[in-house]
């Protein structure tokens, strides 16, 4: 490199751009990622592909996959928003990354969107896939699509909120740890294959207010049985992103 | 080298009348003169303070950086480099005194900074999913001007690393690829905290010149450093730092030169008169004969004195065997400063 070649020349380039590069770097990242691809992919669609054509759970009335693919499309979104962005944030935050990007001339707030339209764009591709899986198997759904659209930014929002309290406040390891194990709770209490009325009375109505039972369960009601907007389930998520979006935005620490 | 006088603080100020600086109050670190300057300090920090806990990390610590020039803050593990550099940079807000970069306050114009400066930490920043080249693309991207991405892999022997994530990463391409980001947006002022350790001595020479480019294109940087041989080599001021505090400053040659005396040592007839001898000498000079026949004069050790000693000697037909000059290094000088070897 010639002489003038590190003349100063700083600056920085127009926001859009850079919000533009940050989500596509931040989604190739999530796409790259074996372990996050297990989590956002793999066990999602095995779990419509298998317990569609194997009679383990009984889901009631109609055809399983009227009743699981509800349930599998809040789980994509709970393993994207929550599980995959904590245990990435959470890694980023350890090993110096969000604190690099904090000297750069990306500002937090623009790196924050960034994330967001990352899990965005990972949520529509899993949900693109799980849908075809699920018309494959005889899917045939109801009601109506706002609806559904505004559960899923709902439920994203909750689990977003959570996910990044998480991230920003316990060490990586105990993300890592802390979300696998919460993901595995709630796929097991929150609706998603085994239908809440199997737990008891006092259970389900604890387990009912879980962000992932409210968006199953709201996701339900629509899709399956052609309800109009659930307004309980929508108003549970909507506590639920309050709470954490704002408790995360409180006590999220860079470094 | 036992012959220091260990623990012991020279007076670095003695110097400063003959450069007329004016006078700082007493308790302020030794500070030598500094090449004149063009133009707005880049860097300026007074009386910084930082605490964790009841921990006192940086203790009044006071820092000036002429633009275009290459400034090594030079200290021990824990010293407090980390903490002052991560201050100008706005990373950790000062408990006490002011600092400002480029005219601005890090913390409250971060905003407005954060384009013009380039940072590289001591360590880590990159996913550790991405690979080299696509994470400097990236920070190429946040920036209006960047440098060509290629030409800069290429300058830094980050070619080939080819598809290999950031975590397979050897810890010098790591050290390489984390200072690339950090003038790949064309900044007017880089902080380069340790940019060399954990190279080896090829990518260390090629570390240095492009710190060396840098500065001949115009780029002001701040480095840290426990190496004395980079502060010698790179710097033009040298801030040597210890608990917190500047014990010295200047450039190298004038720490070299105000911090620790020089020796010279020679044979020859035992007893010589060695009062005699000391009054051809400049004052501040000593003279001793530690064993018989062997002499050692320390103080200002130049040509001129070198001249007269053997000049003394021939009047006195003293034939000096083995004449050797011991330049005190900057290692020499922290020792002498602190009490302390740099590296333990
Ligand atoms: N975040 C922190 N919390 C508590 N103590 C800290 C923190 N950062 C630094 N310290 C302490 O402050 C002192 C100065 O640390 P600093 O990292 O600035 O040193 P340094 O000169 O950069 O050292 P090194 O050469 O090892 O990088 C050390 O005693 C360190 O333990
Ligand atoms: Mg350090």
């Amino acid at each position: 490199m010639s002489a003038g070649t590190y003349t100063p020349r700083p600056g920085a380039a127009p926001l859009p751009r850079m919000i533009a590069a940050q989500a596509a770097l931040e989604t190739r990242m999530l796409l790259r990622n074996g372990e996050q691809l297990l989590l956002t992919v793999v066990i999602p669609t095995l779990l419509l592909v298998l317990f569609s054509s194997v009679d383990i759970i009984d889901t009631g009335a109609g055809e399983p996959v009227g009743f699981l693919t509800p349930g599998v499309l809040a789980l994509a979104v709970m393993s994207t928003a929550f599980t995959g962005q904590a245990i990435a944030t959470g890694f980023e935050r350890r090993y110096g990354v969000l604190k690099r990007l904090g000297a750069s001339p990306l500002p937090r707030w623009g790196l924050m969107a960034a994330k967001t339209l990352a899990v965005l764009v990972t949520e529509v591709l899993q949900i693109v896939l799980l849908t075809v899986i699920a018309f494959a198997l005889g899917w045939s759904p109801e009601g109506n699509a706002f609806a559904v659209l505004l559960l899923l930014l709902l439920g994203t929002m909750a689990f977003s909120g959570l996910g990044l309290l998480m991230a920003g406040t316990l060490k990586a390891e105990a993300t890592l740890a802390a979300a696998n194990l919460v993901f595995l709770l709630l796929l097991v209490g929150g609706g998603v294959i085994v239908p809440l009325d199997r737990f008891p009375d006092a259970a389900q109505s604890v387990l009912g207010l879980l962000p992932i039972s409210a968006l199953s369960g709201g996701l339900r009601d629509v899709l399956q049985h052609g309800a109009p907007m659930p307004w309980g389930d929508a108003a549970v998520l909507a506590v639920w992103s309050l709470l954490g979006l704002g408790a995360a935005g409180r006590f999220f620490r860079w470094e | 080298m036992g012959a220091l006088r260990a623990g012991r603080r020279p007076d670095l100020r003695e110097g400063r009348e003959d450069v007329g600086e004016p006078g700082a109050p007493g308790p302020s670190p030794a500070r030598l003169d500094l090449p004149a300057m063009s133009s707005e300090p880049v860097v300026q920090a007074r009386g910084l303070v930082k605490r964790y806990g009841t921990k006192t990390a940086v203790d009044g610590l006071g820092l000036e950086v002429a633009a275009g020039t290459v400034t090594a803050v030079l200290g021990p593990n824990g010293a407090g480099k980390t903490t002052t550099v991560e201050m100008c940079e706005g990373y950790r807000r000062p408990d006490g005194g002011t600092v400002r970069v480029l005219g601005l306050d890090p913390v409250a114009d971060a905003a407005a900074l954060r384009p013009r400066i380039g940072v590289m930490l001591q360590s880590g920043g990159v996913y550790s999913g991405a690979r080299a080249d696509e994470m400097l693309r990236h920070m190429a991207k946040l920036h209006a001007h960047p440098l060509d991405v290629g030409a800069l892999v290429e300058r830094l022997g980050l070619g080939s690393c080819g598809r290999t994530t950031y975590r397979r990463l050897s810890g010098g391409q790591q050290q390489r690829l984390a200072l690339a980001m950090a003038v790949v947006g064309r900044p007017e002022l880089v902080f380069l905290d340790e940019p060399t350790a954990g190279l080896d001595p090829q990518a260390r020479r090629s570390t240095w010149d492009l710190i060396r480019e840098l500065r001949a294109d115009g780029v002001s940087v701040v480095l840290t450093t426990h190496f004395m041989d980079e502060a010698e080599e790179l710097a033009d001021d040298v801030a040597v730092i210890d608990a917190g505090r500047v014990v010295a400053q200047g450039s190298p040659e004038q720490l070299r030169r105000g911090g620790a005396e020089n020796t010279l040592r020679f044979t020859g007839r035992p007893g010589l008169d060695l009062a005699s001898l000391l009054k051809a000498l400049p004052d501040g000079s000593e003279a001793a004969e530690l064993t018989t026949g062997a002499y050692r004069i320390t103080g200002r050790i130049d040509p001129e004195l070198l001249a007269t000693v053997t000049s003394w000697c021939a009047q006195h037909g003293v034939m000096p065997d083995g004449i050797a000059v011991e330049r005190h290094t900057l290692e020499d000088v922290f020792l002498e400063l602190t009490g302390k070897e740099l590296r333990a």
